[in-house]
């Protein structure tokens, strides 16, 4: 059976409660839209959850995906899951699933908020107008549900909908004729003809292609179309809406008894305070400092530091293990320095980023999310973004890893893509150590504004980038901003925890095979000599080979010597990993101690180690980043020209800086 | 003593500019493409009862309610809109 209802209906919360742990998440395939399944608990039934959609027009991705399922799977029974405090235009969709010639269940949902606000609602009447079986449900506490599988059960196998009567008038005359012109294109294609003279004559250059329609019989479409403007006054599309919300309307009026409201409600209560044209702002910033400061402050950095010791640990004891067992001291090189210490540093990072995901999730379920989106729509704008980008923009400067795949909810591919462009040039955490261990070495004193500069100037670059790519790729429409502005409530945890779990799942994967063949590369690059012996010394090794061909075009930029080069290769893989090849290929391990700052100072100059921080701060995200945002773009060309873009941009900002500076004298 | 009119002044304005809690009714809906049929598909059609919530920090975008709900959406795209709006104040009496 397929679920299908509008976004905010409670889909996603009756699909957790029928299938439990059982469900997997992918993707449909050629688009970013999550695809969701699963088997009732207790029953041999599959469910797919269809992405939340509004209407069946054919113009976004959700939209046909959804449209595509019902005509080509053809799932044995339609659940359409109905709000019932918006009950007029969700009922909107099923006019349109009534169509499909699929056996339907109406769920009415969210019966628990309707009776605390005093509302009623007649579902015999209403099963008796559409036609259909009704089952009240609460998806969140689980109520009817029993009898709603009851009712699918009933309806399975049995023939399509009875058609119920919307369209009066010329445009039930023009669809009359369309249908009876149309019937041999659908009988061929097995379309309901119902729902093709419906889109037909809304408009669906999909549904033409599908039929393959001639040209004599797109001009009696177009003709039938010209008819229903005239006569109607308006144009079709607005013609069919205009009528399917009229039935809905009287139909609502007679099933509905609603109380007068008293007083305001609490979502209204709440959003006085919270899109206060003076307190919105500042309240947003207070929210996102809390989610920031949760994750990477106190909290966040206990987990990571926890994580770290005990990868540490671990490491230790193989190592010593392995020692015992006389491995050879490759394969502990390979196991210990190579494969456990690079996917432990980037390991020992996810608790926060799972914490990051639970907060930011908290914040999207209650509703919270919506207003934010509300609130930044309009700065975002300005430099080519919408408001929901600040998502992931705000998740990149924690780590890009996540942000990236948080692109997803954007529904505009050129948002997406806008965003992606974009995210690397925020200072993720990561790049932290990097930047602290330079300001140590120095800039002790100016600390604190190194930091923000740094900070600043990634945020400049991103904006100028978006503005940039704004102004030179003029093609996709922009896509409508119009969003529905959920009621607050309360978020459940066992639906965030599914969730959590597919990130953990995503993240163990990528880490397994990016991240696993790029750490053993880059060990294998830096522990063997061009001819091939296995050496400790990594000033021998290949890697320190490869930096030395690159020094030079590191040199305009004031740091032209292979340890540089060799460091910022390293980085690519984990940027925290810039510090820890500094320290050995400066022979200064054992912590930060004294003796890599001296080593930097006779290495540096405080220009060129600004210089050094710019172009840390702006090149190549680390492999894992890399890849998240190469799955998002879903273009290599995009992937390759981002990256061109950000080598480029980093070499042209460092080189301004540290020739301005040679300029200026400061060197 | 006159008897109390009520100034029943209909008068037809795009929907962003709409004053904060004015209502109305959406007489006519333009734009094209794929911003049209999304507003047919929310429910914004001729008759519909629409009412201006607020306005973003900004500016932009605006809330309003209709059909039962809150929606949001850009000045831009809201400018498609016309919407006779209901502004019945009962005179005062002399």
């Amino acid at each position: 059976m397929a679920l299908v209802g509008n976004p905010n209906c409670g889909k996603t919360t009756l699909f957790n409660q029928l299938t439990g742990s059982s469900q997997s998440v992918g993707n449909w395939p050629g688009v970013t839209v999550e695809r969701k399944e699963g088997m009732v608990r207790g029953e041999a039934v599959t469910v797919v959850d269809l992405p939340g959609i509004y209407s069946l027009s054919p113009y976004t991705d959700e939209e046909i995906v959804a449209r595509d399922f019902i005509l080509n799977q053809r799932p044995d029974v339609i659940v359409n899951i109905v709000d019932v405090t918006n009950l007029e235009r969700n009922l909107y969709l099923t006019t349109q699933l009534f169509l499909l010639g699929r056996p339907i269940v109406v769920a009415l949902n969210m019966m628990d908020v309707l009776e605390k606000k005093g509302e009623h609602i007649g579902c015999k009447v209403l099963q008796e107008k559409l036609g259909v079986p009704i089952a009240p449900i609460s998806a969140s506490k689980g109520l009817g549900i029993r009898r709603l599988m009851d009712c699918v059960h009933r309806v399975a196998g049995t023939g399509s909908p009875n058609k119920l009567e919307i369209f009066t008038g010329p445009v039930q005359t023009a669809l009359e004729s369309i249908e009876r012109s149309i019937s041999s294109n659908c009988a061929k294609g097995d379309i309901p003809p119902s729902f093709a003279a419906v889109k037909l004559l809304e408009g669906d250059p999909p549904m033409e292609r599908t039929l393959g329609l001639r040209r004599d019989q797109l001009s009696r479409i177009h003709h039938w179309s010209e008819e229903v403007k005239t006569q109607w006054g308006m144009d079709c599309e607005m013609a069919v809406a205009d009528q399917r919300y009229r039935m809905l309307c009287s139909l609502c009026r007679q099933v509905i008894t609603k109380r007068p409201v008293v007083g305001i409600p609490l979502s209204e209560r709440i959003d006085r305070v919270v899109t206060n044209p003076y307190l919105a702002f500042p309240l947003f910033l207070l929210v996102m400092f809390a989610v920031f400061g949760i994750t990477f402050g106190p909290v966040g950095s206990w987990m990571q530091d926890t994580a770290a010791s005990w990868i540490g640990a671990f490491t230790k004891q193989v190592q010593v293990l392995l020692g015992q067992w006389g491995a050879s001291s490759w394969s502990i090189g390979l196991l210990c320095d190579g494969i456990l210490a690079g996917i432990g540093s980037v390991v020992s990072f996810f608790p926060q980023i799972l914490l990051l995901f639970f907060l930011l999730s908290l914040l999207e379920d209650s509703g919270y999310m919506a207003r934010a989106a509300f609130i930044m729509d309009g700065p975002l704008r300005k430099i080519g973004l919408t408001g929901r980008a600040f998502v992931p923009m705000l998740m990149g400067f924690g780590c890009t890893v996540p942000a990236a795949l948080s692109t997803r909810t954007l529904d505009n591919a050129r948002d997406r893509r806008t965003v992606l462009w974009i995210l690397p040039f925020l200072s993720c955490s990561a790049r932290m150590p990097v930047y602290l261990l330079f300001a140590s070495a120095f800039f002790q004193r100016g600390r604190v504004l190194l930091i923000f500069f740094l900070y600043f100037l990634g945020l400049l670059v991103a904006i100028l980038s978006a503005l940039l790519l704004k102004k030179t790729v003029k093609d996709e429409q922009e896509s409508p901003f119009m969003m529905e502005m959920p009621p607050y409530h309360l978020p459940t945890l066992r639906g965030i925890g599914i969730h959590l779990w597919d990130k953990i799942k995503d993240f163990a994967v990528r880490a397994g095979t990016i991240l696993l063949g790029a750490t053993v590369i880059i060990w294998f690059l830096k522990s063997f000599t061009p001819a091939l012996s296995f050496t400790n010394d990594s000033s021998q090794s290949i890697l320190a080979t490869i930096g030395g061909i690159l020094a030079p075009f590191l040199a305009p930029l004031g740091f032209g010597d292979w340890r540089s080069a060799v460091a910022l290769l390293t980085g690519l893989m984990a940027k925290e990993s810039v510090v820890g090849t500094l320290g050995v290929l400066y022979g200064a391990t054992g912590g930060s101690g004294n003796s890599l700052l001296l080593a930097l100072r006779s290495a540096y100059t405080p220009l060129s180690a600004l210089s050094f921080l710019v172009f840390v701060l702006l090149y190549l995200p680390c492999v894992a980043a890399f890849s998240a945002m190469t799955r998002e773009m879903r273009s290599l060309k995009w992937t390759l020209a981002a990256a061109i873009y950000q080598l480029g941009m980093a070499w042209t900002v460092s080189f301004a800086v540290y020739q301005t500076g040679m300029l200026l004298g400061l060197g | 003593m006159q008897a109390e009119e009520e100034e029943d002044t209909t008068v037809e304005k795009t929907l962003d500019r709409l004053r904060i809690g004015q209502q109305g009714v959406v007489t006519h809906i333009g734009g094209e493409g794929v911003l049209h049929r999304r507003m047919a598909d929310m429910g914004i059609t001729p008759g519909a009862r629409v009412m201006m919530r607020r306005a973003a920090p900004w500016g932009d975008p605006i809330q309003i309610n209709i059909r039962g709900y809150e929606l949001t959406l850009r000045k831009a795209e809201a400018k498609n809109i016309r919407v006779a709006v209901e502004a019945t104040w009962p005179r005062k009496r002399r």
